[in-house]
């Protein structure tokens, strides 16, 4: 790349920017922080189906909300959707997302239900 | 070169250059493809699931134990994949290689766990043929697995090809890509054990 002056098959050298070493010390306590919300949220999830103390009716929903909450976690913190300038790639994999969720309740319709 | 003791490092390698910002893009465009095809996947196995043909059914093969250990690893193989990017952007290349190394030994006893988990199924008589159960369990869960065996190989594809280039302005976005990979991962499992095993255990 011209602008930079760098031959992009060159080994890279030299520290980061003092600002990029402060947000990647900030990103990294947010990750460590998720991080430790997911495995709760997963523990949960598997205490509330391996106990017989909460009704089956309620711990489906239930583990299925867990479930997106750690997914949305997964994607906006690991995996940096909440960066700026990432809008076309919330637009992809959100587009995603809304074409799944039909495919998803008329698959379940069509097998599970009318069996044609 | 000169001036290269001088120089810092960009703050976002992966996207310093245009192909890295346009490998971010297509990814994430592929990702999308995959929700889709996870998500036909899944609407078939829950269209199925009920479907035992005189085999066994979840409730008599699944065990939380097992799952959970699996869970466990690929979360925390999902986070040695975090602090792999984090020493890539602090220019630290070693720390780099050895947290995807990490991940690819995590993500392999992942994939052991299943290939295990598997055997003991069709042991206790779950063949895929043996229901429409089985084959909804067999692709949507084998088709998870077979993502992990593919992105332990191209971790480790990445590893060897650039294990002593050092850090370069080329290898950046593919390791990036490759993680965010590794995260899609992760993000399908969780539906997995909520959906398939979770609910096949509480009804």
């Amino acid at each position: 790349m011209a602008q930079h002056g760098i031959d992009p098959t060159a080994p890279l050298t030299g520290e980061p920017t003092k600002k990029t070493k402060r947000k990647l010390a900030k990103e990294l306590r947010t990750q460590l922080i998720s991080f430790t919300f997911m495995i709760f949220l997963t523990t949960i999830a598997f205490i509330s189906i391996a106990s017989d103390a909460i009704p089956t009716g309620f711990a489906i929903p239930f583990i299925l909300l867990l479930a997106c909450i750690q997914v949305v976690l997964q994607l906006y913190v690991f995996m940096h959707l909440n960066e700026r300038g990432n809008g076309w790639q919330n637009a992809m994999i959100w587009t995603g997302v809304l074409i799944a969720i039909p495919t998803v309740a008329s698959l379940m319709l069509l097998l599970g239900i009318v069996k044609f | 070169m000169a001036d290269q003791h001088v120089q810092t490092l960009p703050p976002n390698l992966e996207k310093a250059t245009l192909e890295g910002k346009n490998k971010y893009l297509g990814f994430w465009l592929f990702l999308g493809g995959e929700t889709i095809l996870f998500a036909s996947l899944f609407g078939t196995y829950l269209g199925l699931r009920g479907s035992l043909n005189g085999g066994p059914g979840p409730s008599d093969l699944f065990h939380l134990p097992l799952v959970f250990i699996m869970t466990m690893i690929l979360l925390t193989s999902s986070l040695t994949s975090v602090f792999a990017i984090i020493s890539m952007k602090k220019g630290n290349y070693k720390g780099l290689l050895t947290w995807m190394t990490v991940t690819v030994l995590l993500g392999a006893a992942f994939l052991g766990f299943e290939i295990y988990e598997f055997v003991e199924y069709v042991e206790h008589d779950l063949g895929f043929t043996t229901s429409a159960f089985g084959s909804a369990f067999y692709t949507l869960v084998g088709t998870h697995g077979a993502h992990v065996a593919f992105g332990i190989a191209w971790i480790t594809t990445l590893i060897i090809r650039y294990r002593k280039s050092g850090l370069t302005l080329t290898n950046a976005p593919k390791f990036y890509v490759a993680v965010l990979y590794w995260h899609f991962i992760d993000v399908v499992w969780v539906f997995i054990f909520s959906v398939v095993y979770l609910m096949g255990i509480g009804g």
